[in-house]
Formats: structure tokens, sequence, C-alpha cells
């Protein structure tokens, strides 16, 4: 944003863009926006709680509108350790 | 046909009645039999854009309980004959107003007119949800401003999943109507452009709406903005949203005002 300096203050719109994207994106989720992501949220909730348990709101279930595709993102966010706890019947199946 | 259409918003003030008043009249203005409804129970106000605040007897309460017939209650336009009103209560509240009153009331006007225009509600509460409940289409109102962006997303939403369309699976049809738009700040990088709010929103741009001193000298004056003065930037672009609506392809431009020499010569406005 310095090439903006000389004129004595930044443009605002690009950072209210920024700002919505990033709020926005976040809130969809959190209202159920989508019935779909609702009920994708509580199902993956629910297989995962079968293994590990894990905080509802640690599971964010996200739809990012591409141009072309959507992008369906998952992010799920379980206690440390658990994940390697049972990595005897998981080696060498995924390279590092 | 009948179209029955939502003009919502969440955000209050970014244009909701103003627009209500001006696409109802350009509507009506090519002939078509159009009804404004006033949902805003308790606060109504397009009574007063409408210059048909000292004729309101009967209401859409009154109406939805069954106590007058819709014939007693809707309000012709003095100045284009095939434009009515239908007022909310001033006096009552929003609880007054029952869903089955509501959806007999719309079913009736179905039958009469061929363009049902509700003005929302600001908010997401009852009146809101009402307002949009049996709507065919919706018309979502934003300022390119951050917090009216981000309530027109929440409404979306709403709207995917509070309507009776969506309730039956069926897409419900919603515009995007960009209000106050500035055309010089956002070429400056000092306003959201129609891109950054077309993106971040997803829907279809019905039209853009210039920001236009016409549109409080109109609510002054009591008459829609295309009625007030059909020559201003906001009235051409309300005409032109009006013939999209009716199903015309007309090129998106950025409507501006036609500026007398003094105008130009001593910039556009104090503030």
């Amino acid at each position: 944003m310095k090439i903006f300096s000389f004129l004595g203050r930044k443009r605002s719109a690009p950072l209210a863009r920024e700002r919505l994207q990033i709020l926005l994106t976040h809130e969809r989720g959190a209202t159920g926006q989508s019935g779909l992501i609702s009920v994708l949220r509580e199902e993956i909730l629910a297989v995962i709680a079968r293994h590990v348990s894990v905080a509802p709101e640690k599971v964010d279930v996200r739809v990012q509108d591409g141009e072309e595709v959507a992008v369906l993102e998952i992010d799920v966010e379980i206690p440390r350790g658990m994940a390697t706890r049972r990595s005897s019947w998981e080696h060498g199946g995924r390279a590092a | 046909m009948a179209e029955v259409l939502v003009v919502t918003s969440g955000k209050g003030g970014v244009g909701k009645t103003t627009s209500t008043a001006a696409l109802g009249a350009a509507l009506a203005q090519t002939g078509q039999n159009v009804v404004v409804v006033d949902f805003d129970v308790g606060l109504r106000n397009l009574d007063l854009v409408m210059g048909a605040e000292r004729r309101v007897v009967y209401d859409l309460i009154n109406v939805a309980n069954g106590d007058v017939r819709l014939q007693q209650a809707l309000i012709r336009d003095k100045r284009v004959e095939s434009l009515y009103l239908l007022a909310a209560s001033q006096t009552r509240d929003k609880d007054a107003l029952s869903e089955d009153g509501v959806r007999r009331c719309i079913d009736e006007l179905r039958e009469r007119f061929d363009w049902v225009i509700c003005d929302s509600p600001a908010g997401i509460e009852r009146g809101a949800t009402l307002a949009m409940r049996f709507a065919d289409l919706a018309v979502v109102v934003t300022n390119p401003e951050v917090s009216s962006v981000r309530d027109s997303d929440r409404i979306i939403g709403l709207l995917d999943s509070k309507t009776v369309k969506a309730a039956r699976g069926e897409r419900m049809e919603k515009l995007l109507l960009l209000t106050r738009y500035d055309k010089i700040r956002a070429g400056r990088g000092d306003m959201l452009g129609i891109d950054d709010v077309l993106e971040i929103l997803s829907i279809p741009l019905l039209g853009i709406i210039p920001e236009s001193e016409e549109v409080l000298r109109a609510s002054n004056l009591g008459a829609p903005v295309t009625l007030c003065n059909a020559q201003s930037g906001a009235a051409r672009a309300y005409m032109d949203a009006a013939r999209r609506l009716s199903g015309e392809t007309v090129p998106m431009t950025i409507q501006s005002e036609k500026q007398g020499l003094l105008t130009r010569l001593f910039g556009r406005r104090a503030a």
C-alpha cells in the first residue's frame, strides 16, 4: 500500500472487501447459511466422535465459491497426540 | 401470473422503502397493476414516501385479521392509476400479524395484481420473515458499505431457509439492488465497487442506483422518485431496474445526474 502513500492516505475499499470476505466465510458456516453445510457438519462430527472426543465448535465446514467450482473446506481440530496413537496400523500408508 | 416480490436488506436506512415506492411506480407506469405493501407494522413510512399518509383508513392488519375487505384498505395512487398502496398499522406491533392472515391477504392480492411488492422492515425478526415468507423473488437492497453488505448476506441466508419457496425445496430468486452508489468514490478506491459487492454476495445484479439528492427531495414531496423527477439519475436507474424485472434486457449503465452548469462549476454538494 506504500505506493498510495503519496496521496496522503491509502485506499480503504480493498481493506473493506478483505474484511468482509474473511468475516462472511466464517459467519456463513456459523449461522447455517446453507442447509448442506450444517448437515455435513453434524455428520462429520458424528463420525469423528466415534473415534476421538472433539468439541462441536472445533469442526469448521465452509464452502468457498470460485469462478468455476466451489471448494468444500473441512477443518477439524482434535486433541494433540490423538492422530498418532493409532499409527501402528497406518505405517507406510502415507509419505510424510 | 402475479409476482410477489419482497424488498429486503436486514440493515435499516439503506433504501428499502424508497426502492419499493420507486420500483412500484416504475412498474405501474408501464401499465401493469401494482400494489406496494408496507410490512413495517408500528413504524410505517411507505404511506409517507408515496404521499398518501392522510388517506390511510384501514391497513394490512385489518385485512389480515379479516376486519375489513381488501377493497376497503387499498389506496389508489392519484398519479398512476394502476398503482395501489396497502399501508401498515401504526398503532399495533409486529406480533399482531399472523402468518395465516398474511397468507390469505397475499393470496387475494395475487388475484388482483401483476406485482405485489412487499416492503420489509429492517432486522431479521418476525416482521421481516413474514414479509419474505410468501415471496416469489427478492430484491436485496444493499449500500456499498461493510455493515450493509454483511446484513444482506445474512438476509440472503434467511431467504434460502425461511421462505415458503425454500421450504418446498425450490430455488428462491434473489436480485441485488445496489443503492447510494458513488461512481467517483468507488473509482478512487474509497467505496466498495460493484464487482466487490457482487463477488461477496454472489447474487445477480438488478440495478445500480446512484447517490442522488433527488431521493430526499422526492420523499420531502411525497412522491416516488420515478414520478418526482423522471430525468434524475436515480429515477432512470429505477426505471431500468423495473424493465429488467419485467423481463427486458437493459444494459447495466451507471446513470449519473444531469448537472447544470452552476453545479458543475461549484461542485456537487456542500457536504
